[in-house]
């Protein structure tokens, strides 16, 4: 794969060169006889280029079949008052750049989108502003196709009239950059989409999820900032997916995760955030995962692994200031706990090795019992409750006895 | 001016007073005498309204006291025991009590003098003896010159020399038309002064008399003899 | 009664337990803050100490002190005076003289270290706990005249508060875990001061999400500014109630 992708670009440079020697420039104005972009595209040949200029263009459905450059100049805008789709590209090497599109109407019978690549390769969606638009751009069954730098912001007041920002359904070698999300249904979608990488997107403010993210092996997410999500970011079903030094935070809400692992396994976590969710990570069906190195701050449960978790590994990470360390579901424990730093361990550390004397036990019993009865969260801080919790961790009744770190650290780690 | 007419009263199952009736007037000193847990105590108690009386009633000037607070203008206590708010100065409880009763410009000062409150006056209340608080309470009874005085063990605590300033000033009091009640176990203390004599045992009022009259029946003067008479004769009679 | 008040706020202030109060919660505060940081978890440690604390001292402190002023509210009940003044004019004291200790000892680091709602509130808690248990206090103290048993029930009253109370919640939340719950919860914080307080501070906080997780009645009820009005008024009754009671006791009691 790592070679693959140089090749890939070689290539798609070099029969680029060769387009642009006999490419031509369609200039679309208000006021010219080329004004409208729908009459530039039927125009232009293939490998052409046509360049938007100032205005705005009550224009929908503008069907792309050929390669094509379709370049905003000082930002053209694309209304399609709440109509349908604006542009629908299904051919491959497409570049679109530097529009704002606005104003899609919602449909309860078809996904409308700002922009929707079908079953194509090379697609560049660069540089654009989407407001409004239900979906915004929306790629199905296509290949190695880049969106970066979009804002896409949505109008969505419920989950039932509200679209994704980008969603990707069936494909290999996306990748998506630098865009910011929000306020859509879902900020970023993924189904069936292999070898893909999704870097330095903020996401926020979305009705359900920051990152929704299914079926997808193979996968990279690194740098992106997922804030104030309905339910925060949920990986589901998926294998060998790394995950490095996002940022997961504020998703704070009755059943909201900073991120949720749902049936997936292999997975790499490292150098992530996760800071005043209601749960940091929530685990389900886990296996196999790595979270090391990862800082856990002011969460509500900094991490749930439920009991049909096995295998991972929980190591080097920062506990700090969460209302509950660890929670479980189970008597047993399956994964492996080592050298973190737990900001509630109370133990000492006599021969300055760094490492505490003695082991420390994540899980609270009050954790426990507000798990199995919610209400009982009325009692939280109350003194019979902080009493009960500190005989349960010296004498383990209830909370499972293995699950617990036999090397915590005694100072957070610096993992910067 | 305080008549007690039918008196019950019990705590639980323990009658304290039981049918009492007296009638108090002004020019007398009433000696209230009776073991320990005869029912003195509750007696006068019940006279200033700290206890109240399951039936019958006490009048004071002919209008009853129930529920009323007003009388007690009329009425300096001087109690068994005395403990004040411990950091509390004499001085700054002596003008407490003034700014409480406000309106009231009758002073009789005679003790305070006497007893020298003034010397004491930034002393702290806590670090008192007995002796001086005794002295505090006593000065305190008469500072609003009331027409009634009550006092319960007056001179319990008290040095010879203060009992006998005491003393001078209740006959002093009593030439002024005052009533003076007194409630003690220790009977010749009272002697002097007393011009009644009330017995009471187990909630009882054994016999109430003038004193006189109380030594013309039994050929005694010493107070003590009297009763130990008295007691006999009745006992006899049963 | 404002003369016995005065007077009794004067020799309250000069008391050295309420001294040495007022400087422990001043320093434990001050502690806090020192080791926890400004966040959360210095005002969580704060409220812990508060529910703890206040109620134990409060009520402890007023039954001995009424104890120790009986001959002198004797004395005074020998005056022209009516009862209902006399423990009233305590009551107001006692209220003043820790209202003092809790503004100095606790208001006063905490509006200077973390000034916002949440003190603001952590403030407010106290204090009607304060007066809480001085009325619990006297209520205990006007029933029972042997002083040894109103000891005892001074403090099993504190540890029914914060512990017991709380204990036969939890039990009657296990067993009856299968039914809709929520919303008598929700009533049966409002028959423990203790929880009603802590309740409304935790609101405040981060935690507040996590309460919330138990069910939205009863953060939609403590989010909202009537559910917290509402909790105010409890509060206010709490702290009248059992001082109104023992009023209406020490009327007809015998001395």
């Amino acid at each position: 794969m790592r070679i693959f992708f140089p090749i890939l670009f070689t290539m798609a440079f070099v029969s680029a060169l060769i387009y642009e020697a006999e490419a031509a420039s369609f200039h679309v104005r208000k006021g010219t006889p080329l004004h409208t972009i729908k009459k530039a595209i039927a125009l232009a040949g293939d490998s052409d280029t046509v360049f938007v200029h100032e205005g705005t263009y009550l224009e929908t459905q503008l069907l792309i079949r050929k390669p094509l450059s379709l370049i905003g100049v000082n930002r053209p805008i694309i209304d399609a008052q709440h109509g349908d789709e604006i542009l629908i590209v299904e051919a491959g090497n497409v570049l679109i750049r530097g529009f704002r599109l606005q104003n899609i109407g919602v449909s309860h019978l078809k996904d409308r989108a700002a922009i929707r690549i079908v079953e194509s390769r090379e697609v560049i969606i660069d540089d654009n502003i989407l407001n409004n638009t239900f979906f915004g751009i929306y790629l199905q069954n296509s290949f190695q196709c880049t969106v970066r730098n979009n804002t896409v912001r949505g109008e969505a007041y419920d989950e039932m009239n509200a679209g994704n920002a980008i969603h990707i359904w069936k494909g290999r070698q996306m990748e998506v950059i630098n865009n910011h999300l929000s306020h859509h249904r879902d900020g970023i979608y993924f189904e069936f989409v292999d070898q893909s990488l999704i870097r330095g997107n903020t996401s926020q403010d979305n009705m359900r999820y920051g990152l929704h993210f299914m079926f997808s092996n193979y996968d990279t997410y690194q740098e992106n900032t997922f804030q104030r999500n309905g339910a925060g970011v949920a990986v589901m079903f998926s294998k060998h997916i790394k995950m490095v030094k996002n940022t997961f935070e504020e998703n704070w809400g009755g059943s909201s995760y900073g991120i949720l692992l749902k049936e997936i396994s292999d997975g790499f976590m490292s150098q992530n955030t996760f800071k005043s969710n209601t749960v940091g990570v929530y685990a389900e069906g886990a296996s196999r995962i790595k979270i090391e190195n990862n800082n856990f701050i002011d969460n509500g449960k900094a991490m749930d692994i439920k009991g049909n978790c096995i295998d991972n590994q929980i190591l080097s990470n920062n506990f700090i200031g969460n209302t509950f360390e660890v929670l479980t579901n189970s008597s047993s424990n399956l994964n492996h706990f080592e050298g973190n730093y737990w900001a509630q361990y109370s133990g000492y550390d006599l021969d300055k090795d760094g490492i505490g004397d003695f082991p420390h036990r994540p899980v609270n019993l009050f954790a426990l019992i507000t798990d199995k009865i919610p209400a009982a969260n009325m009692l939280l801080y109350s003194f019979l409750v902080n009493a009960l919790d500190m005989a349960e961790r010296m004498f383990p009744e209830i909370i499972p006895e293995n699950l617990s770190d036999e090397r915590p650290r005694i100072k957070p780690l610096n993992h910067d | 001016m305080i008549k007690i007419d039918h008196l019950y009263k019990n705590f639980g199952r323990h009658q304290v007073l039981n049918d009492i009736s007296l009638h108090f007037e002004k020019n007398q000193a009433i000696a209230l005498i009776g073991p320990n847990g005869s029912g003195k105590s509750t007696l006068i108690k019940t006279i200033l309204g700290l206890v109240l009386p399951q039936q019958g009633e006490i009048t004071f000037d002919g209008i009853s006291i129930a529920g009323q607070s007003h009388y007690r203008k009329e009425i300096g206590y001087m109690p068994q025991m005395s403990r004040f708010p411990a950091n509390m100065t004499v001085s700054q409880l002596f003008s407490m009590m003034k700014s409480l009763r406000k309106n009231e410009t009758r002073r009789d000062l005679d003790l305070y003098r006497a007893f020298d409150i003034d010397q004491m006056g930034s002393k702290r209340l806590e670090i008192l003896s007995g002796g001086m608080k005794q002295k505090v309470s006593a000065a305190l009874a008469f500072l609003f010159d009331p027409k009634v005085l009550v006092l319960d063990e007056p001179t319990a605590g008290l040095d010879p020399i203060a009992n006998e300033i005491l003393k001078n000033k209740l006959q002093q009091s009593l030439a002024k038309e005052r009533l003076i009640l007194i409630s003690s176990h220790i009977l010749n203390d009272l002697d002097d002064i007393t011009t009644h004599v009330s017995y009471l045992m187990e909630g009882e009022v054994k016999f109430f008399k003038p004193l006189e009259q109380l030594k013309t029946e039994t050929a005694e003067s010493r107070l003590n003899r009297i009763i130990a008479q008295v007691l006999k004769q009745q006992n006899s009679h049963d | 009664m404002i003369n016995i008040t005065k007077f009794i706020i004067n020799d309250l202030i000069k008391n050295w337990i309420l001294l040495l109060y007022t400087a422990l919660l001043l320093l434990a505060t001050l502690g806090f803050f020192l080791l926890e940081g400004q966040g959360d978890k210095a005002i969580l440690g704060v409220l812990n100490l508060t529910l703890l604390l206040v109620p134990m001292i409060t009520v402890i402190f007023s039954t001995i002190y009424y104890y120790n002023m009986y001959e002198f509210l004797i004395l005074l009940m020998a005056q022209p005076l009516r009862r209902r003044s006399i423990l009233g004019s305590l009551f107001l004291g006692l209220v003043v003289s820790f209202g003092l200790a809790i503004l100095a000892g606790l208001g006063l680091p905490l509006w200077l270290l973390h000034p916002g709602g949440v003190s603001l509130v952590l403030i407010v808690v106290a204090l009607l706990l304060t007066f809480i248990f001085i009325g619990l206090a006297l209520f205990v103290a006007v029933w029972l005249k042997d002083k040894a048993r109103g000891m005892g029930m001074a403090l099993f009253l504190w540890v029914y508060f914060v512990l017991i109370f709380d204990g036969l919640v939890l039990l009657m939340m296990y067993n009856f875990s299968d039914y809709p719950i929520g919303k008598i919860v929700l009533f049966i914080t409002f028959l423990n001061p203790v929880d009603l307080g802590r309740i409304m501070v935790l609101m405040q906080t981060e935690a507040a999400a996590l309460m919330g997780y138990s069910g939205a009645v009863f953060r939609q009820f403590f989010s909202e500014w009537r559910g917290m009005l509402a909790s105010l008024l409890i509060m206010l009754a709490w702290s009248l109630c059992p001082a109104w009671l023992s009023l209406r006791m020490f009327r007809v009691k015998d001395l």
